[in-house]
């Protein structure tokens, strides 16, 4: 990780000396150990702040939408999917960006932490793949791997698909095939055990929308939640309303969610949303074939189609 | 349940569907009433809010019929609408909403027979499952717009 941390610093620093890009966009130590946060660093200077550790947990193209100027980027697997996203959106150009691309070995899941650490953490530490807590009680350690996030179990693509000046080697893919055991787990249950399900997960939401706020996807300039006339969804937390919100917005990232996990990462509840949007993720590929954000010039699953897709449902 | 009479939400496109509705109505096919319809200009048209906000005010179910793949007035639309539709259907199933609840058919204006037998088709599929039992909003705080 040093040397990820020393690469992006010096790679960042020769972009913004050489005027390549006026800003980098990175994280760098957050107020809290365990949690980096995103970091626009603007001079060679700056460059010194960036790091790189398991921490990284949100996705920053959410920070390219609509930037004017030349922006380099460090991007891990999921992140260069959504930079190619933001790229056939037009939500920036090819030529604006340049990717730093890091391979990834997968961000820890902040709930499996604070259970490792069963208190609040004071310092965190990482070093040949073990990672060490520290609270007020005592030290604990764990393998990284036992701590990832569920979409980095999960993960098919850690080496960046889009990827101007690689930080550091490629690392091995670790999975090959598509591993849907959490959908399928529900889709085995009956309608009502179903609905009861979801009814459950999605009990303890309180709307504060940190899930669309760190999606890179959601940046229309009016959300339908904020919409009025008409009023497409209640604001309260009314649990049809809390339901269509969830329905909705998984249904705005279909075709084009990367699974990067950013939105479970920034949930105060740990409401597990990626189990929607991880189904139309598997609808996609099962009905289309599509995998989101792998090129930076073929359309989303909803915005194309072929004369032959399926339609055995439409009467 | 025989006395159940189900209100569907009938989004037609203005260019077929509809059309094939008139028809129906004015050959004089039968078809019980039971349809509340919108008219729309595509089937492509139709967002998956609108489908919501049908089920959250208390459909029991929702059919959404366009032109024929291939006859779309804008091209395209229905083949865009088709993917949403696949889409939206699995989503809404995998929350646990019947499959009898969401329809789709392709009617163009001349099929006036065939939108009253979907319409029969319909109808029969929905009565067989009851009144709607997710996804309505019960709570009296929500003023129409
Ligand atoms: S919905 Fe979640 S997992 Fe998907 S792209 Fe957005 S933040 Fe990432
Ligand atoms: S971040 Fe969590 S609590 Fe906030 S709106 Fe999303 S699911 Fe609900």
């Amino acid at each position: 990780m040093i040397n990820y941390t020393e690469n992006i610093r010096k790679i960042s620093s020769d972009l913004l000396k050489s005027g390549k890009v006026d800003v980098v966009i990175g994280y760098k130590s957050g107020t809290l150990p365990g949690v980096n946060e995103p970091f626009l660093a603007k001079t060679p200077e700056d460059a010194d702040k960036l790091v790189w550790d398991s921490q990284c947990r949100l996705n920053l193209a959410n920070y390219l939408t609509h930037r004017k100027d030349k922006v380099g980027i460090v991007a891990k697997g999921c992140d260069s999917r959504n930079i190619n996203t933001h790229i056939v959106e037009r939500r920036i150009s090819r030529e604006q960006v340049t990717v730093i691309g890091v391979p990834c070995t997968g961000m820890t899941d902040k709930t499996r932490l604070k259970e490792l650490a069963g208190g609040d953490i004071l310092t965190l530490t990482e070093a040949g793949g073990k990672i060490t807590v520290k609270t007020a009680k005592g030290e604990k350690t764990a393998d990284k791997n036992d701590l990832l996030q569920d979409n980095c179990i999960r993960c098919l693509h850690r080496n960046p698909v889009i990827n101007d000046i690689p930080a550091a080697d490629p690392v091995p893919e670790v999975n090959t095939t598509r591993n849907n055991d959490a959908i399928e787990k529900i889709e085995a249950m009956s309608a009502d055990e179903r609905w009861a399900f979801f009814d459950d997960l999605l009990s303890g939401c309180t709307r504060c929308y940190a899930c669309k706020n760190a999606c890179p996807l959601c940046y229309c300039p009016t959300c339908f939640v904020d919409e009025s006339r008409p009023q497409w969804v209640g604001k309260g937390d009314d649990p049809v309303d809390v339901r269509t919100y969830h329905t909705l917005r998984a249904f705005h990232c279909a075709g084009r969610c990367t699974d990067c996990g950013a939105c479970e990462a920034a949930c105060p509840m740990n409401i597990k949303v990626r189990l929607l949007t991880g189904k139309l993720e598997k609808s996609c590929y099962e009905r289309f074939g599509w995998e989101a954000g792998m090129t930076s010039d073929v359309r989303p699953a909803l915005d194309t189609f072929t004369t032959h897709d399926p339609e055995e449902f439409i009467k | 349940m025989t006395d159940f009479e189900p209100k569907i939400i009938t989004f037609l496109c203005n260019w077929c569907s509809y059309g094939a509705a008139d028809l129906a109505g004015v050959s004089r096919f039968q078809y019980p009433p039971n349809m509340r319809v919108v008219r729309v200009p595509c089937s492509g048209r139709i967002s998956p809010k609108m489908i919501l906000a049908a089920l959250r005010k208390g459909a029991d179910a929702v059919w959404v019929s366009g032109c024929h793949p291939g006859d779309c007035h804008y091209i395209e639309g229905n083949y865009y609408a088709r993917r949403k539709f696949t889409l939206l259907k699995e989503l809404l199933e995998y929350q646990g909403i019947e499959p009898g609840r969401l329809h789709f058919s392709w009617i163009s204006s001349a099929e006036g027979v065939k939108f009253a037998q979907v319409a029969n088709d319909v109808i029969a599929e929905v009565k067989k499952l009851g009144p709607a039992k997710h996804f309505i909003k019960k709570t009296p705080g929500e003023i129409a717009a």
